[in-house]
């Protein structure tokens, strides 16, 4: 069983509120939809650079996008 | 399904049948006897080269038929791909460790040749199709 991450996010809302699909997500930072799709459901993590670029395709923080539990520590 | 998952899949199943096809062969060729008496390395290289020819020609024709119904995703891989790769890898290593402390062993109580290139064979194929399988479920099931 894979150990879900601690990270969440806003993904699917914030596109889905922004009128932008999957595909055309995909298509503006580089990668398979695939990808997205693993991204919205917390199936993998993206890196730091990917992460900035999804929250600039919705002009919004990092934090705004990406959200990790108060207190978490490793 | 992307490109590289298919790529995955591809090795995999080329590479179980690969390797049942050699040790049927090698077992036909020693006919019940001693498998050391089998000449082995022109099998395994038969093994070896077709596996490979037949991953790349499956890869191929696959990738044709997902270009029909997803022409954008044809040989695309992205970051999610490589982070992928890496843990296939390691994980994969593990048993070329294992595989090349059996040969240091192997020689050390001096084998039949036959044991040493074996043991160094299965240990790469294992390795390609443990990695291969936890990519595979990477790919289907997640990686965080």
């Amino acid at each position: 069983m894979v150990k879900p991450t601690k990270v969440t996010n806003r993904i699917r809302v914030l596109r889905e509120s922004a009128g932008v699909t999957q595909a055309e997500l995909a298509k503006r930072i580089g990668v398979t939809r695939q990808t997205v799709i693993a991204i919205e459901q917390e199936r993998y993590s993206p890196t730091l650079e990917l992460a900035f670029q999804i929250a600039r395709v919705f002009d919004a923080g990092l934090d705004d996008v990406f959200q990790y539990p108060e207190g978490e520590t490793p | 399904m992307v490109y590289e998952e298919r790529n995955t899949w591809v090795g995999l199943i080329v590479s179980a049948i690969g390797m049942t096809i050699y040790v049927i062969v090698v077992l036909q060729q020693a006919g019940g006897g001693p498998v050391t008496e089998v000449v082995w390395w022109p099998i395994m290289l038969w093994t070896i080269g077709l596996s490979i020819v037949v991953s790349i020609v499956a890869s191929i024709l696959w990738g044709i038929i997902a270009g029909m119904r997803d022409p954008d995703g044809v040989g695309r891989s992205d970051q999610r791909d490589r982070d992928i790769a890496h843990m296939g890898s390691r994980v994969g290593q593990a048993f070329l460790v294992i595989a090349g402390l059996g040969v240091l062993v192997l020689c050390a109580f001096e084998a039949d040749w036959f044991w040493i290139a074996n043991t160094m064979f299965f240990g790469f194929a294992l390795s390609a199709f443990v990695g291969g399988v936890a990519s595979v479920i990477a790919y289907r099931r997640g990686l965080v």
